[in-house]
């Protein structure tokens, strides 16, 4: 069932007041405030970091992590990783940061106080080389084990590397065109570890998974002394259900879940690498391809990051554009989101294509605005590309006013009583409300779970403080709260585009002069936006230069997958897919 | 009644079905053809709504873009381009490749390219070339139908991505109306200043 609440739940009982001085009453040797120019946070000696987790979580009232990331300070010769936790009555970050050193890397593991922190912390190992001690499943998550090297480490150089930053000199005023492979002398793109062939290569970290997983088994199937062996299932890379390719390891006692593992990083680009070599605008289109449906949300978040660190005001208009934009990309993704869970569901292609011509309609507009339907590129730092077109706001109210309140009504005909889809959904995949905020599970599937948090409400970005709007929240947490928590989540959307479209001013769409080369100063900043799929955070950190020092997508799918383990246990092999579907999650974002 | 979730859900789907009878009859046989294209992709349009690509090809908006091209002056064939290089420094790809002309006399650059390249294989189409160009020389394109049979058919030189300034104002008539008054007030105002220099 779900329910709406008009605010957060306050969360009485914690200690009112500025939470660094608090720390630093509690702590006075572990904790140093930052000391680089312009930067958040304070500075946790590393062994005391579990204690000090600890005491945010339970003393403080920071209960939600919502990011944990690395940087590299080459020149300084350490690597900080960098926590931010959020209380759930709203608010703002308590930003910690830990340093190791970048000899021998290592730092305490927070899996025990954050379960959240797994993935995120296997990722900081793949990508910087720091070691976690204490954590519970330590290996490379999005690159394999024939990579040579932790490619975000500042000193290490990929295979067509040209030069530090962009724009690469050899293009202007001197740039003769060369195929990329041409430049190589060996004509191709990968490098191996020194003692490593790929032709002699067996998959050994396979083999563990699958130890690791059999592990469990204990052996007496029926009860009566039959012996039964587990058996391991790899649901993809290639399977249909997983959006693309995404594979989920599952162990299984018949056809019962034991344990399920998710295994990712196929479609790896290493996204934040190329975000360090670009400018700093040269990344707004790259955000679009992070998660594809929602590229006007991603662009959202970028910006907001980055206009943090800039300090600039954005005019009226462009504001209300973005949030028309903005709401419009909530309303797409969860018409996709929807048809989709429905196709995994065995609905074959109908709900998913009724969504589709929905969402059709909703990118005419984007095309009309931004001039391109999926890849929008359309905001800029303290604004927006391009003013809106005549014809866009006719259209757009006739959609909000009498198109889309009536699909979504019928869509809840069609599906929310359908007896099928209540016997496959109702009860399955379920994630209690602490174990959801434990796992930093975000947006609908935190929200079905009863957490009422919403980024919009909790530290409002853009104009959305003036907005009215409720937040849906679930009871069960299972399948059909996250989806009845998305068809009243588009209700709401379509009531703030109403408020948007009639408030909308004339006027400026960009605050100052359009900038190719735009001076952001130094400093570090964390921008996060209510993607539809959950908390989209960009982590930025800036020397004043034309490029990035560090740039970090908190992706929402990546993170929420950390508890697809913990929903899957003890359903059968059909509900994964559904689950899986019900997290929804796009593997352009998952990789990144 | 149990099943009487599945029933409604049908009924929808009938409507669905219905409804794409009923919009035929209301065009009057005249649904599958280009004039009501922009209406049959419209928000009053109910029904199943297909397009026959690539039949019938749906009408682009102005502000489409699609890999970039080069504007030429169509009296005197001048390509517009200065080679001050800008896209090829704002390109987040860097696939814009500029070779700049030298006066052979003096050594000096001149301001033309000599050679121009984009790897249209590596272009994602974002717009920046053609948004920050200072001399409105480099424009988004709208057509995308560009498969090629080779990667090399897709690295355009010059003489492919040299088109007339008509075409420009034919496919972004609102853009060209701005750009022109820019220009005409530019124009106006430098010699208001020649004219209160020599007076």
């Amino acid at each position: 069932m779900v329910r709406l609440v008009k605010s957060l739940e306050p969360s009485p009982g914690f200690p009112e007041g500025d939470p660094i001085a608090l720390l630093q009453e509690r702590f006075p040797d572990a904790i140093s405030p930052a000391d680089k120019g312009n930067h958040t946070g304070v500075i946790v000696e590393s062994d005391r970091l579990p204690e000090v987790a600890l005491y945010i979580r339970d003393q403080l009232g920071y209960q939600y992590l919502s990011s944990v990331t690395g940087v590299d300070y080459l020149d300084d010769g350490y690597f900080e990783v960098v926590y931010h936790a959020y209380r759930l009555s709203g608010g703002g970050p308590l930003t910690f940061k830990a340093r190791t050193p970048r000899e021998d890397p290592v730092l305490p593991s927070l899996v025990a106080v954050w379960p959240g922190a797994d993935f995120q912390e296997r990722e900081i190992w793949d990508l910087y080389g720091v070691r976690f001690t204490g954590h519970p499943n330590l290996k490379r998550i999005l690159l394999w084990e024939g990579f040579a090297g932790h490619p975000m480490r500042k000193d290490w150089k990929e295979p067509y590397y040209e030069e530090e930053h962009k724009p690469f000199k050899s293009r202007w005023p001197q740039g003769h065109f060369a195929m990329a492979e041409e430049r190589t002398p060996w004509g191709r793109n990968v490098q191996y570890p020194p003692d490593f062939t790929p032709e002699g290569w067996t998959p050994e970290g396979d083999a563990a998974l699958y130890e690791g997983l059999l592990e469990l088994e204990t052996g007496h199937g029926n009860g009566k002394g039959l012996r039964t062996d587990r058996v391991v299932v790899n649901m993809g890379p290639q399977h249909p259900s997983t959006h693309g390719v995404f594979r989920m390891v599952v162990t299984l006692n018949g056809e019962t879940i034991v344990d399920l593992e998710p295994v990712m990083g196929y479609l790896h680009r290493n996204h934040e690498k190329i975000g360090e070599r670009n400018t700093w605008l040269g990344n707004m289109p790259f955000t679009d391809r992070l998660d594809y449906i929602c590229s006007m949300h991603n662009n959202f978040g970028y910006a907001v990051a980055v206009e943090k660190l800039m300090g600039v005001e954005v005019p009226e208009r462009a504001e209300y554009i973005r949030v028309i934009m903005a709401e419009l990309t909530r309303i797409v993704n969860h018409f996709i989101a929807i048809g989709f869970l429905f196709n995994d569901l065995g609905a074959f292609f109908t709900p998913a294509l009724y969504g589709l011509e929905e969402r059709e309609l909703i990118l005419d507009l984007f095309e009309m605005a931004s001039g391109s339907r999926m890849m929008c590129n359309y905001f800029r730092f303290g604004g927006v590309a391009r003013d809106l077109p005549e014809e866009f706001l006719p259209l757009a109210r006739e959609l909000v006013e009498n198109r889309l309140p009536r699909v979504i009504d019928e869509f809840e005909t069609y599906l929310t009583g359908n007896e099928i889809f209540l016997a496959r959904s109702v009860g399955v995949g379920v994630l209690p409300k602490e174990m959801a905020i434990a796992y930093s599970t975000a947006g609908p599937v935190l929200r079905a779970s009863g957490v009422a948090y919403d980024v919009r409400k909790a530290e409002p970005y853009g104009i959305y403080d003036r907005f009215d709007f409720e937040i849906p929240i679930g009871t069960n947490g299972d399948i059909f709260d996250r989806y009845k928590v998305r068809i009243e989540e588009m209700r709401q959307s379509l009531h703030i585009l109403k408020q948007a479209l009639d408030q909308i001013p004339d006027g400026p769409i960009q605050a100052g002069k359009k900038a190719y080369q735009v001076r952001v100063p130094a400093g570090d900043a964390y921008g996060r936006v209510e993607n539809p799929k959950g908390e989209l955070g960009f982590y930025l950190v800036s020397t004043g230069g034309p490029n990035p020092y560090r740039y970090h997508i908190r992706a929402p799918s990546f993170i929420n997958l950390t508890s697809l383990g913990e929903m899957s246990k003890g359903h059968k092999v059909a509900d994964i897919v559904a689950i899986l579907g019900s997290i929804d999650i796009v593997l352009g974002e998952v990789d990144r | 009644m149990y099943g009487s979730g599945i029933l409604k859900g049908l009924g929808v789907t009938l409507k669905h079905f219905v409804e794409t009878y009923i919009e035929d009859i209301r065009y009057l046989g005249k649904r599958y053809t280009p004039e009501t294209l922009p209406q049959r992709q419209g928000p009053k349009e109910r029904g199943i709504f297909t397009v026959q690509y690539p039949f019938e090809k749906l009408p682009v908006p102005e502000n489409f873009r699609y890999i970039p091209f080069l504007v030429y002056d169509d009296e005197t064939g001048k390509e517009r381009c200065t080679s001050c290089g800008i896209c090829a420094k704002v390109c987040p790809p860097q696939c814009i490749w500029i070779v700049r002309t030298k006066d052979p006399k003096t050594g000096r650059p001149r301001p033309e390219p000599a050679e121009f390249y984009i790897d249209a294989s590596i272009c994602m189409s974002c717009g920046y070339c053609a948004e920050f160009c200072p001399f409105d020389a480099i424009k988004m394109d709208h057509d995308y139908e560009l498969s090629a049979y080779h990667r090399d058919e897709l690295v355009f030189d010059l003489k492919k991505l040299l088109k007339p300034a008509s075409y420009h104002a034919q496919i972004h008539p609102t853009d060209w109306k701005r750009e022109e008054e820019a220009r005409a007030a530019k124009a106006a105002k430098k010699a208001a200043a020649r004219k209160a220099r020599k007076g």
